[in-house]
């Protein structure tokens, strides 16, 4: 692997012995696991080229064990790394030698649910699927749905913002976010917004969404409820060109029209899904769009047709309406089944996730291609057409010499570029590890130390899942300093506190 | 102190020594392409001004927001769309479409170290680093001069038809508008106000496209049985009402009170002698009353709600705190924050609290 993890304490590592004695006086039982075949599973997440044990696991079942575990490590001075359910495709839960994992699946339980506020309250571990599940049969669901909603936790949504194919209309993980308990790294228990619409004082609810596990530990979560759309229809559509796929994206949205869901494959995508699940899509098209509308069904059917004509306009070559739930759910299969079908192209492929400005995507995507040349890998493309949000696969083989580096190095290509054309790096996956050191493509020095001061506001001696998302490890003493130009501080004559 | 248009000068401690920086020099849009949804303005651009530009698109700012002149006795016009950001300001339709804090992607300013720097970005989809976007809505300019804002667009809806209820008492009111926003109706926005021209008015607005509201306001008559409709003007004038808590008092203390829905009615009983309204299903109460400003916030943290303290005399506003004070672990938590963004506390003029 290329990318530098902070070295590991050798102190910290001669104490392992303590370490575990101290887990396993908080924890008792099953929950501490210091074995090499236990840690086995906790030594990668989902972005596998990365892989480390942890020195032990601890895996809380209370609140108050949370306290008890990250109040030890601050008085004793050991690194901490949350962890959901090992889904991040960015390394955001990458152990660390020298560190505890701080696994939090055994907090699996729904606390509450009030249909009258439309809200739940569940523990960090509860799967995102497993929401909905709590609530469908009241007609209720919770509308983020990450791709891995079976697997992925809440907790882990919440330290990541998790979106998925429906957020262009209902929003990312921080728009359906009400409140969070949080364990600082000092061990108080804060919460942080609460069943209302709006939290008090400073927005630190709006900071937590995202902050990737590096200012505090998740340990409750409520969530927004939404009852569930009357209908759901979808358009499947061919395009002979990508412009014209974009173009009709974009008319859509200047209809006045906010789909549910608005997909689109390039045509090496399409052809991947269409030879792994068969669901019927066309294969002489450039680009394949699923427009999916919801709600009653008048709306439905009066935007569908809206859209048809929109399409039309823009030289679709096909178009396909869903006449019933299980051709909808055909449509998407394939698109659903993107990840799956590159890897039968190819042993290993990275998933790629940036987002550009829309009128961008021709560009972005004739340039991706000379950079697949350039490269000598290949690359297929779904994407979040509604939002911007790009996900190429590049395809490539682990156990060629080389091809991983160039794999990474593609990849970053890819996310430069997004930047450049007026983008950002990470659309919903994180930053972790893997785009750490591209922070640098987007972002100040000034800027970032903006962003560390508030990481130094909740955890200064940087304990929390240190390695993640700052391309250098500022001790914080050091960016507190006030700039001393010619001996002269800024505004003299203020005190200093 | 930072200073947009001044329509919110009367909020807060009188702090007449602060020095104010006049945000107004930054006006003017920077980039607009209404079908990328993405907006990027400079903070001192009048909020008339952005609304009227994304008007003319078919746009809006959906987290709905406003003025606060009707409300302090100002100049209508001169809000920035800094200073609503700065405040956080959403109307009725934060309900369904989410706050302000929800629309801003990105912005640049000036620290109170005097840094210029930029956080979030210029995309509708964005988790690379911090989302301080959202630390910075609602800051009260406590954190950074905001001088360009990035803020997420959506297309206006074809039409809005509003449907009412009469004679209810707050607690069915609460639980009629929970039951309209439970269902598949996809209501906008829901209030209730005790005293509408003398009845007791419950009101849900539908929006959208014509075909799909009439089926979504054939739902609620199936759930709630006769609802009148109010023709064009007046539903736009009942909502343009609750925006601004018009039908309350101006002469008592006004409170804006945020509780979980479903305890509005328990509130507003237990604080009796008070005018209200209900907007957000219940979920925000405007509160004009004379009563002891510790009783109110006592009612509202209660049910785990707090109350900012919206307009008072001058004298109130130098001794009652006007944002609801937090339990000890978070005000240090918060003060590390805001000391990370201005280490020399030269935004804190003591207009909202303390110099800690
Ligand atoms: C096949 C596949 C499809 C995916 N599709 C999508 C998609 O459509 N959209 C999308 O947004 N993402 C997607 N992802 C990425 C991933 O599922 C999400 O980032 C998810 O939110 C991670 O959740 P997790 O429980 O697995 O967290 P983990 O991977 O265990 O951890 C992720 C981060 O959260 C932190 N963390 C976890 N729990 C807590 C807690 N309780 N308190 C504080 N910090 C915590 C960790 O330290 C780490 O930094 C996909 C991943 C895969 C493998």
């Amino acid at each position: 692997m290329s990318l530098l993890m902070p070295k590991p304490d050798e102190e910290t590592l001669a104490r392992r012995g303590e370490i575990v004695a101290a887990m396993r006086a908080i924890v008792p039982g099953e929950g501490v696991i210091d074995d090499v075949d236990g840690l086995r599973p906790y030594e990668t997440d989902a972005l596998t080229a990365y892989r480390q044990l942890p020195m032990v696991v601890a895996l809380p079942e209370t609140t108050a064990q949370v306290a008890a575990i990250l109040a030890w490590c601050h008085a004793n001075k050991v690194k901490v790394v949350p962890r959901g359910a090992g889904t991040s495709l960015s390394g955001g839960a990458l152990p660390l030698a020298d560190g505890v994992l701080l696994g939090m699946a055994r907090f699996n339980r729904v606390l509450d649910i009030d249909y009258v506020d439309r809200i739940a309250v569940v523990q960090p571990g509860v799967t995102n699927l497993a929401i909905t599940r709590a609530v469908e049969d009241e007609g209720f669901y919770y509308a983020p749905d990450p791709s891995s909603q079976i697997a992925c936790t809440i907790g882990g949504n919440v330290a990541e913002n998790s979106g998925g194919v429906h957020c262009l209309k209902y929003g990312l993980t921080t728009n359906n976010v009400l409140g969070v308990e949080l364990v600082t790294i000092e061990g108080e228990i804060i919460r942080l917004g609460g069943r209302g619409l709006e939290p008090a004082g400073l927005d630190l609810l709006g900071l937590i969404v995202g902050s990737e596990g590096l200012l505090g530990v998740v340990t409750e979560v409520i969530v927004r409820l939404l009852p569930r759309p009357e209908t759901a229809r979808a358009l499947l559509i061919g395009f002979p060109s990508v412009e014209g796929a974009g173009k009709c994206v974009a008319d859509v949205i200047a209809a006045g029209i906010i789909p549910a869901g608005m997909e689109m494959m390039d045509r090496p995508a399409v052809h991947a899904a269409e030879a792994f699940v068969q669901v019927g899509y066309p294969l002489d098209v450039e680009a394949l769009l699923i427009v999916e509308l919801d709600g009653p069904a008048a709306e439905c059917n009066h935007l569908l047709g809206e859209v048809e004509a929109i399409a039309r306009a823009n030289g679709a070559i096909s178009v396909r309406t869903s006449r019933d739930d299980s051709e909808r759910l055909a449509f998407w299969a394939g698109r659903k089944a993107a990840f799956p079908a590159a890897g039968r192209l190819a042993p290993d492929y990275l998933c790629m996730d940036g987002t550009i400005p829309r009128r961008r995507l021709p560009d972005v995507l004739a340039r991706m291609r000379e950079l697949s040349d350039h490269h000598g890998l290949g690359v297929i493309n779904v994407f979040h057409a509604g939002d911007g949000n790009l996900h190429p696969l590049i395809l490539y083989d682990a156990n060629q010499p080389g091809q991983l580096d160039e794999a990474e190095a593609f990849g970053a290509d890819i996310l430069k570029l997004c930047v450049e054309v007026g983008g950002v790096l990470t659309g919903e996956h994180g930053v972790g590890v893997e785009k750490r050191d591209l922070m640098p493509e987007m972002f100040s020095k000034v800027d970032l130390a903006h962003q560390q001061r508030v990481k130094c506001a909740f955890d200064p001696e940087l304990l929390l899942n240190p390695g993640k998302m700052f391309p250098e490890l500022h001790r914080c003493a050091e960016l507190g300093r006030m700039h001393v130009h010619k001996g002269q501080v800024p505004f003299p004559d203020l005190p200093r506190f | 102190m930072l200073r947009g248009g001044g329509s919110k000068d009367a909020i807060g401690a009188p702090s007449p020594d602060a020095t104010r920086i006049d945000m107004r020099g930054f006006t003017g849009v920077v980039d607009y392409d209404p079908p990328e949804l993405v907006l990027t303005v400079r903070a001192g651009t009048p909020l008339v001004d952005v609304q009227a530009l994304v008007a003319g698109e078919g746009q809006m700012l959906a987290f709905d927001p406003f003025d606060h002149a009707a409300l302090l006795g100002g100049t209508p016009g001169q809000a920035t769309i800094g200073g609503v950001i700065a405040a956080g300001v959403s109307g009725p339709s934060r309900l369904s479409r989410g706050a302000a804090r929800d629309h801003l992607l990105g912005f640049e300013g000036v620290s109170g170290r005097s840094e210029r720097f930029i956080a979030g970005a210029k995309v509708v989809k964005n988790v690379t680093g911090y989302d301080l976007p959202k630390l910075v809505t609602g800051s009260w300019g406590r954190l950074v001069a905001m001088t360009e804002l990035t803020l997420k667009v959506l297309p206006a809806p074809r039409e809005q038809r509003t449907l009412v209820l009469r004679g209810l008492d707050p607690a069915a009111a609460v639980v009629a508008l929970a039951r309209a926003l439970g269902s598949a109706a996809e209501v906008s926005a829901a209030a209730h106000l005790p005293n509408w021209n003398g009845d007791a008015l419950t009101a849900i607005r539908l929006d959208g496209f014509p075909s799909s509201i009439d089926a979504r306001a054939e739902t609620l008559v199936r759930l709630l049985g006769g609802l009148d409709t109010l023709d064009g003007p007046d539903g736009a004038a009942l909502w343009e009402a609750v925006r601004h808590a018009s039908p309350l008092p101006s002469d008592k203390p006004l409170w804006r009170i945020i509780v979980p829905a479903k305890e509005a009615a328990t509130v507003v009983r237990t604080l009796g002698d008070a005018d209200w309204l209900f907007d957000w299903a219940g979920g925000l109460i405007w509160l004009a009353s004379a009563t002891d400003s510790q009783a109110i916030r006592a009612a509202a943290s209660k049910v785990g709600g707090h109350a900012t303290l919206i307009r008072a005399d001058a004298a109130m506003r130098a001794t009652v705190p006007t944002l609801h004070p937090q339990a000890a672990p978070l005000a240090a938590l918060e003060t590390r924050v805001r000391r990370a963004f201005d280490p020399n506390g030269v935004f804190e003029t003591g207009r909202f609290g303390g110099h800690s």
